[in-house]
């Protein structure tokens, strides 16, 4: 296996009401990221996207295709992957495997989404298509009822009283709003309060509005090389240490291991084993705070934090710049906001751009950052993470 | 290889008040929701079998903004509930009120009910789901 690294990145912004399709957004970022790299769309030899719902929001699938045509990659292999919310660090994964086995040199991968074209009522019966239709949609299980189901089994479990859970929980999403406001590319622009979060509507309880990620139009794209082409186009380039993937049937099959997700578990061992590194390692880390109790659940599968005691790091601020494991300086998804199909790209994107050190004019760079982690969840079935580092 | 117990078959017997699920011959373990192999060892030598319908709740939330189409239903409660034989298995929850609706759930004793959820534009018809209700 060859080594591959992150060459050029592109990013549109995160919105509400794009005036622009999914294959103009995904076309807008992968231009950038074919200039960012010195490249011309010929270069490119295949093409992987992530994109989840655009059937339901413009009557559009295949978008794979129509973006190769769209920025001349013209007739080359395209393919989409779906794994709801991580369809585009599935397509990441398999497009590195793809370049690291030496089967192509230089690759694009995207993801792009236009979730808001839907309305929140459609939006919200599609996104609950992530979960088992047969067995657990006829409930009314809707995605927020999977995460607000983890917080009270949470709290009970690990005994973490349930006032001061949503207490941790609203503080996961204040540090994201701050983090939010010194990125450009971020949906929201303004700082929330925890007595903000605890007093907005309930959705689904125990998560109220500000506990959930948006719904976002939003598209990002990277593209891969191999090293040696890497280091003929860019002096910094960023590799990929170890990528992961695992999968889990519906929550209720999940049983006994619930609130902890085993598929996060598997994923990150993968990786970090393929990278020779730990938990301790890394500098920065973009995670998958679809909820508020999905990012304290994420540290602690990730191993930042012992099973219980996850929403701590975000008490004792260790999740912001300078603190013991800076956790979503972009924002997160609460922030940044989460075009489904393109969450991954925008996730490797931002660690690319930390690991560069080109954050420090935005105000919100991780000093010395080497090495990142990529933690991206699909619905209640799918975790993929990836590990990047600077040498 | 054949599903030994199919959603349709599944549906309809809980459409009379019959939660089946299948018992492992390798393990012992019960799985249900079915499926084509046991949760705990994936073996296939699998019976159907009737479980009782009787279980306590493990977590729950009470939903408010619903999927389009169901905006009617709205706020409802969802619960999973351990079955006394084991497995884990998802419903909604009656007979209580939205203002009770908090932690102390977890634990609560409940037997099984149904409901036909009738589909809508995105399922395959209609499918029957457990509706919990507190033990006396
Ligand atoms: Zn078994």
């Amino acid at each position: 296996m060859r080594r591959v690294a992150v060459v050029g990145t592109g990013h549109t912004r995160f919105m509400f009401n794009s005036p622009k399709t999914e294959v103009e957004m995904l076309a807008e970022a992968s231009m950038d990221a074919i200039n960012a790299s010195h490249l011309k769309p010929k270069d490119i030899r295949a093409i992987f996207t992530g994109n989840v719902l655009g059937d339901f929001s413009e009557g559009q699938g295949m978008v794979q295709s129509y973006l190769a045509n769209d920025i001349g990659c013209f007739n080359i292999p395209a393919s989409k992957f779906e794994g709801a919310c991580a369809s585009a660090t599935m397509a990441i994964r398999d497009a590195y495997m793809w370049v690291a086995s030496g089967f192509y040199d230089i690759v694009l991968v995207g993801g792009t989404e236009k979730a808001t074209a839907m309305g929140t009522p459609l939006a919200t019966r599609t996104f609950a298509m992530f979960g088992d239709s047969r067995y657990e949609y006829p409930a009314g299980f809707t995605f927020p009822a999977f995460f607000a189901m983890e917080a009270h089994l949470y709290s009970k479990k690990y005994n973490v009283p349930l006032e001061r859970l949503k207490e941790q929980m609203a503080l996961v999403s204040v540090q994201s709003h701050h983090y939010g406001m010194k990125n450009p590319h971020a949906q929201f622009h303004k700082e929330i309060t925890v007595d903000k979060v605890l007093s907005g509507f309930m959705v689904t309880s125990p998560l109220q509005l500000l506990d959930c990620c948006p719904f976002s139009d939003g598209a990002a794209a990277v593209v891969l090389a191999s090293e040696d082409v890497a280091k003929r186009l860019t002096d910094k380039p960023v590799y990929i240490a170890g990528v992961g993937q695992a999968s889990s049937g519906k929550m209720s099959s999940q049983y006994k291991y619930l609130p902890r997700l085993r598929a996060r578990e598997l994923a990150v061992k993968q990786a970090y084993e393929m990278a020779g590194l730990g938990p301790e390692d890394i500098d920065v880390c973009e995670l998958h705070d679809c909820f508020s109790i999905a990012s304290i659940i994420a540290v602690e599968g990730l191993g930042f934090a012992e099973f219980g005691k996850g929403g701590e790091l975000w008490e004792k601020g260790e999740t912001k710049t300078g603190g013991k494991i800076p956790v979503n300086i972009s924002g997160g998804l609460k922030a940044k906001g989460h075009p489904i199909g393109a969450t991954g790209a925008s996730q490797l994107h931002e660690i690319t751009r930390q690991l560069r050190g080109e954050l420090v004019d935005e105000g919100r760079q991780v000093a010395g950052a080497k090495v990142g982690l990529v933690d991206t969840l699909g619905g209640d079935g799918v975790i993929v993470n990836l590990i990047l580092k600077t040498d | 290889m054949e599903y030994k117990l199919d959603f349709r078959t599944y549906s309809d017997a809980l459409k009379k008040n019959k939660l089946l699920g299948l018992k492992c011959n390798d393990c012992g373990t019960f799985t249900c929701p079915p499926k084509m192999t046991c949760q705990e060892c994936a073996g296939t030598d699998l019976e159907i079998v009737e479980l009782s319908g009787n279980g306590e709740i493990v977590t729950f939330t009470q939903t408010f903004v619903a999927p389009q189409g169901r905006e009617c239903e709205a706020p409802y409660t969802i619960v999973m509930v351990e079955l006394d034989e084991g497995p884990w298995t998802m419903g909604n929850l009656i007979d209580i009120a939205p203002d009770k609706i908090n932690m102390e759930l977890i634990g609560r004793k409940v037997r099984l009910g149904h409901k036909v959820f009738p589909g809508d534009t995105y399922s395959d018809g209609e499918a029957a789901r457990p509706l919990f209700s507190f033990q006396i």
